[in-house]
């Protein structure tokens, strides 16, 4: 039977604030354990949270490029729970008035917009985190308090590849917003994913299945692709699918059940009375609103609009906001928009992939790369020993010209040279002259491939073209 | 609306309370005594009175401006901790998971 598949995530992003969302701890990663920790982090009796104002600019700035309405009246709720890993025995976060609802953000399926809805984002402090050993856990509290929030979409999302476009482009619009390093693997951004199977054709949607532990956007889809071979097998076999949390098990690619029944949660939320509720002005929403840079989406149209880019260019240009300013700042000093795009697509991203790079990795500025177009574009050196040049100084931060010294791969361009060299070339392979001249043109490819061997790809190939044309009618 | 010992041994595994049967006997008819004195005040007209979201009316925004301030040392916070290993906070092994 066919089933058709309802995805909707829940994905957390830590804000960058220097110190936490309720005290003045620092959020900085990958420091000693338990070295940034006050009363008021550790939940120690009597502790007051005070909330931290960029903290609220910052989810209001999400809140606005996810298209949300912002909640003029919002404040804190507790919710309830025990684990280790919190120390109140409640964190303290957001129920029934989130700081932003009803949203959406746009991607593109198949060369269609798909739109997916943004329920609500909330603001909430982090957890700390467990280490767990043999003989008990261990705990570092550093990241407890640090400002979090939660974005949950609607289940509007009908594959995995869908869900991964969505995370995509959700991280991309927070990375302009600069809230946020959105980084996976320093866990400044987590996903779980609820995921539900229904029969072809029906509207009732079945049961949700929580998927949680994915550590990349690549783990994210294969664990939903999982989930929906394995409850359209039991579906097929006329089981009911079980409401539950699985966990995805990352090495081996399944997923596993990890909370039962009787556990189902009970979070008794409730009013926090330790802090005072928030009321957000218009003028406020529209002061963040106005300092808003420019959002992927708008970008994108601009680059099509003002440089006459492919659609696909600019989409792939504005993915990150440091490759688009790139561009920008080179297209600034060499004005060939479609040329500056293919470097930064073909070369410049290849490298960076093989590398297993970042853009901020790179060496080069962009007058390193303007100095090396401008040298390509007024035939110093070739189109492919461009290349070969652009490799040399991405690895090494060398300028292009003293790669170029280096590798001696000035081009030829000096018109006697050439035409010496084409001579030689037509001396040495008199039999082929005489065949090209008695009907077999393709060998002309033959002759430029001569010329460029012996000038050790050197020759300027558009005026090797023209001198050979000459000299072989010469010979005729 | 009447709670039962049930409710009551509900929420006190929730809050990890360990409860005797006296005990629940006790908190169940308290328990009920709150929720009817609840009643009473449901009684009243709030048709056009907003919900009061916190004890002091009225009082907004109180915030801090984004800045570290120094917390405790490690030693200190470590200090009460039943169990810790110098660097770490430790716990018997936590099994199942939290949440975020």
């Amino acid at each position: 039977m066919g089933y058709k598949t309802t995805i909707g995530l829940e994905v957390h992003v830590e804000l960058k604030t220097e110190s936490k969302v309720f005290c003045g701890c620092s959020t900085a990663f990958g420091q000693e354990p338990n070295t940034q920790v006050c009363p008021v982090c550790l939940g120690l009796p009597g502790a007051l949270p005070v909330l931290n104002k960029k903290a609220l600019e910052y989810i209001i700035a999400v809140g606005l490029a996810l298209n949300c309405e912002i909640n003029e009246d919002t404040k804190f709720d507790r919710k309830n729970y025990h684990y280790p890993d919190l120390p109140k025995a409640y964190q303290i976060s957001q129920y029934d008035k989130p700081v932003a609802k009803n949203g959406y953000l746009d991607i593109e399926v198949d060369g269609k917009i798909r739109r997916i809805g943004i329920t609500r984002v909330h603001l909430e402090e982090d957890t700390g985190k467990a280490i767990h050993g043999e003989d008990g856990s261990y705990l570092d509290f550093n990241r407890s308090g640090v400002p979090l929030i939660e974005i949950v979409s609607e289940p509007d999302l009908e594959s995995p590849e869908e869900a991964r476009l969505y995370l995509n482009k959700l991280k991309n619009i927070i990375a302009y917003t600069g809230v946020s390093d959105v980084k996976m693997e320093e866990g400044s951004l987590r996903c779980d994913a609820n995921i539900s199977l229904r029969p072809e054709g029906t509207e009732e949607y079945g049961n949700v299945v929580e998927v949680k532990n994915m550590n990349s956007f690549r783990s994210v889809k294969k664990a939903l692709e999982y989930e929906e071979i394995r409850q359209a097998e039991l579906l097929d076999m006329g089981q009911e699918i079980v409401r539950e949390t699985r966990h995805w098990q990352e090495t081996e690619g399944y997923t596993f059940s990890s909370r039962s029944k009787e556990e189902a949660h009970d979070y008794r939320y409730f009013p926090e009375p330790d802090l005072v509720p928030m009321s957000i002005s218009k003028e406020q929403i529209e002061r963040i609103r106005e300092s808003m840079p420019e959002l992927p989406d708008q970008k994108k149209e601009r680059f099509v609009s003002s440089y006459g880019l492919p659609v696909y260019d600019a989409e792939v240009l504005t993915e990150s906001k440091e490759l688009a300013s790139l561009f920008e700042d080179i297209v600034a000093s060499f004005n060939q928009p479609k040329k500056v795009s293919n470097w930064l697509m073909g070369e410049v991203l290849r490298l960076l992939k093989d590398g297993g790079q970042e853009l901020a990795d790179m060496p080069l500025k962009s007058e390193d790369i303007v100095e090396l177009l401008k040298l390509v574009d007024n035939d110093t050196i070739s189109n492919s020993a461009g290349k070969v040049v652009f490799e040399e100084m991405f690895k090494t931060g060398k300028k292009a010209m003293v790669v170029i010294e280096e590798k001696g791969l000035k081009q030829i361009s000096d018109k006697e040279e050439l035409v010496a060299l084409v001579r030689d070339v037509l001396n040495k392979n008199e039999g082929q002259v005489n065949d090209y001249h008695n009907g077999k043109e393709k060998l002309f490819g033959f002759f430029v491939g001569q010329v460029m061997k012996i000038s050790k790809g050197k020759a300027n190939p558009g005026l090797v073209n023209e001198i050979l044309t000459e000299e072989l009618n010469r010979l005729k | 609306m009447a709670i039962g010992a049930k409710d009551v041994k509900h929420v006190a595994k929730l809050a990890r309370l360990g409860l005797s049967e006296e005990e629940i006997t006790t908190y169940t008819k308290q328990l009920n005594d709150i929720l009817e004195h609840m009643d009473k005040l449901n009684a009243l007209n709030t048709e056009n009175i907003d919900p009061l979201t916190h004890a002091i009316p009225g009082h907004l925004n109180v915030m801090r401006p984004d800045g570290v301030r120094e917390g405790l040392s490690r030693e200190a916070a470590l200090s009460n901790a039943p169990q810790s290993n110098e660097r770490y906070f430790k716990v018997s092994r936590m099994v199942g998971e939290g949440e975020k």
